[in-house]
């Protein structure tokens, strides 16, 4: 084989090569392309809906739109004051129930028992209630409290809401719980600490970052949530007046101002979105602040 | 007579440690139990709310079509507002899924750190905006976009041949429906996805790319038969939450009932099981009417939770790779 019959070939090959190799880039990057498209695409409807209801809502909120109870329908007068009391009630004391219910489910499964048939089946079980549709935990409410005390009341809600949040703390609080160091444990019960004590005062300051985040991540779900409360809190254009009794929220306020005909309705439904998102918003800042101010880091 | 006086201390610290745990014990014990009896509560009530009609219906609620809340001639049936959310729920998994692979692909495989970091917290801002902004955008705003971008173009080019764009587009129907909860649910699966796809070990791309492998070939060789189930898991979890979204549907699905409910076409208005209760639970007039309605929540909470098992299972198999990965 001569010299030049040897470069002739690997020629050949090179250029076969190349030109497969061109086909591969192309394909490559027509991906990369595919996948910014993509991305695009998802960024597009989140500008769309926070544009639109700054935009709409902006002309609705009002110092009336606050601090009043609606208008007769259509006329455009009043406000939403009811649904906005209504939200920080029926969500503040499902945040009373389910805050503590789930941190200490956490704790057990995290500190107490990692394995065995109790703790799996809470795991297990807390995992089906995450996937539940909050209408079928709005049943919970009606059956159980509607159809026994005969009044759509606060307190159902703040049952059905609770529900739907609790498995979302658990979760949180065991994840984070676990990602403590156990140097920090064993230090507490080298000191004779009990493990009450161990937990309470060491191990839950040292994961309150991430469980005040997933608690805001809760609270900030449930506030948003609307079908459990059409089953529960049946939604008034009245004032809170107890827990026995009906009362209004934001989310089941837009729905019902969107259903109905008129401009100033659509208006007012937008302008109550514009404060639900804001109110949301104003926990998480709020826990920002909280957070950074006494940021508590382990040394690990 | 020190010592003595130390050991009465100390075995008095060690009973009140003693009691300290023994109560802290029963609070968390508590607590857990609390859950459970929660979950009981939920079976207990749909079981309870249900009853009524499976006693009268039987089986046959699943199939017919009926619904006829007139006094004397009560007759419900579920079957169009099961293919309803199945419908609905499939064009947002053949829109969802692909697009948020694609997103979890950029933002792992592709994307600068930093455009990752911020992409990630979008994702995490659109899932956090409650279904009913997206239902107020959607009726408002975003099903204008689909009716003039999509639905006409396709009628106007398909309505001859193919029969699921055989129907004059409105705005307000099943396929619209499934695009707004595609929307919906690419943040929760795109970032699950991404959270499996970061764990597959950096070795594995390595192995890849020292063959010569471009970066899609490392991803589809090296990346994706390590997640696969994952990303089967993920779309299953955004499965469930489509089957089970309520008040987003409910505004714009079209909202019919009775047999005029089962889907024609793409372009149908339609009902899902969730829709149908949220539409009517304030107006039911009969107890039956009640039960049937609290039934079509029966029959969600089992499709739910069957679809999330299966997605959990599948989740948690590429948790165990995780923790492995991670030790290297």
């Amino acid at each position: 084989m001569t010299i030049s019959a040897s470069k002739n070939y690997s020629d050949i090959v090179s250029e076969i090569v190349d030109k497969k190799y061109r086909k591969r880039k192309l394909v490559n990057r027509l991906v990369t392309i595919g996948t910014i498209v993509c991305v695009i695409a998802a960024i597009v409807p989140l500008a769309s809906i926070l544009l639109e209801v700054v935009k709409n809502g902006i002309s609705a909120i009002s110092f009336d739109f606050l601090t009043q109870p609606q208008g007769s329908i259509g006329s455009g007068g009043g406000g939403v004051a009811p649904a906005i009391q209504g939200t920080i009630i029926v969500v503040g004391l499902a945040s009373a129930i389910g805050t503590p219910v789930g941190v200490l489910t956490g704790i057990y499964l995290s500190e107490f028992a990692k394995e065995g048939f109790f703790p799996n089946a809470v795991r297990f079980f807390n995992d089906v209630l995450t996937g539940l549709p909050s209408i079928v935990i709005g049943i919970v409410g009606y059956v159980t409290i509607v159809l026994t005390t005969g009044s759509f009341s606060v307190m159902a809600g703040a049952l059905s809401l609770s529900i739907i949040m609790m498995p979302i703390v658990v979760r949180v609080t065991e994840e984070t719980l676990r990602i403590v160091p156990y140097s920090l444990r064993e230090a507490g019960h080298s000191l004779g600490l009990s493990k009450a004590k161990i937990t309470l005062f060491i191990v839950l300051p040292a994961a309150k970052e991430g469980i005040l985040t997933g608690i805001v991540i809760a609270i900030s779900r449930i506030a948003g949530e609307t079908a459990p409360l059409i089953m529960t809190i049946l939604g008034t254009s009245l004032f809170f007046t107890g827990i026995t009794g009906p009362v209004d929220a934001l989310p089941l306020r837009i729905w019902r101002l969107a259903s109905q005909p008129y401009e100033s309705a659509h208006s007012f439904g937008w302008g109550s979105a514009l404060v639900l998102i804001l109110m949301i918003l104003a926990l998480s800042l709020g826990l920002r602040l909280l957070i950074q101010r006494k940021s508590y880091k382990p040394v690990t | 007579m020190g010592s003595k006086h130390k050991q009465t201390l100390s075995t008095l610290f060690a009973a009140r440690k003693k009691r300290h745990d023994k109560l802290f014990f029963g609070l968390v014990i508590g607590a857990a139990a609390y859950t459970l009896l929660m979950v009981g509560l939920v079976g207990f009530s749909v079981t309870k709310g249900s009853i009524d009609i499976f006693s009268k219906e039987g089986i046959s609620f699943l199939t017919k079509s009926d619904w006829n809340a007139v006094e004397g001639r009560e007759s419900y049936g579920a079957y169009p507002y099961i293919i309803g959310t199945l419908l609905s729920a499939a064009i947002a998994m053949a829109i969802g899924v692909p697009v948020s692979l694609a997103i979890a692909i950029f933002i792992s495989e592709i994307a600068p750190p930093k455009i990752g970091t911020a992409l990630s917290f979008l994702s995490e801002l659109l899932a956090a905006v409650p279904s009913i902004i997206y239902g107020l955008w959607a009726l408002f705003v975003f099903r204008f976009w689909v009716l003039d971008l999509t639905e006409k173009p396709l009628y106007a080019a398909f309505h001859g041949y193919l029969p699921f764009f055989a129907k004059t587009p409105f705005g307000l129907d099943i396929f619209t429906a499934g695009i707004v909860l595609a929307i919906m649910i690419i943040p929760i699966v795109s970032s699950i996805c991404r959270e499996v796809m970061r764990v597959v070990p950096y070795s594995q791309r390595e192995a890849a790319y020292s063959l010569g492998a471009t970066r899609w070939e490392t991803v589809r060789m090296s990346v994706f038969p390590y997640v696969k189930s994952g990303i089967v898991g993920a779309s299953m979890l955004g499965l469930g939450r489509a089957i089970g979204e309520t008040i987003l549907v409910t505004m714009i699905i079209g909202n019919v009932i009775g047999p005029g409910a089962v889907p024609t076409s793409l372009f149908s208005q339609g009902q899902t099981l969730a829709s149908l209760v949220a539409n009517e639970f304030n107006e039911a007039s009969s107890n039956l009417q009640l039960s049937a309605l609290i039934a079509l929540g029966a029959i969600l909470l089992v499709l739910t939770m069957v679809v999330n098992i299966v997605a959990r299972i599948l989740v948690k198999k590429k948790a165990k790779i995780k923790s492995g990965a991670q030790s290297q």
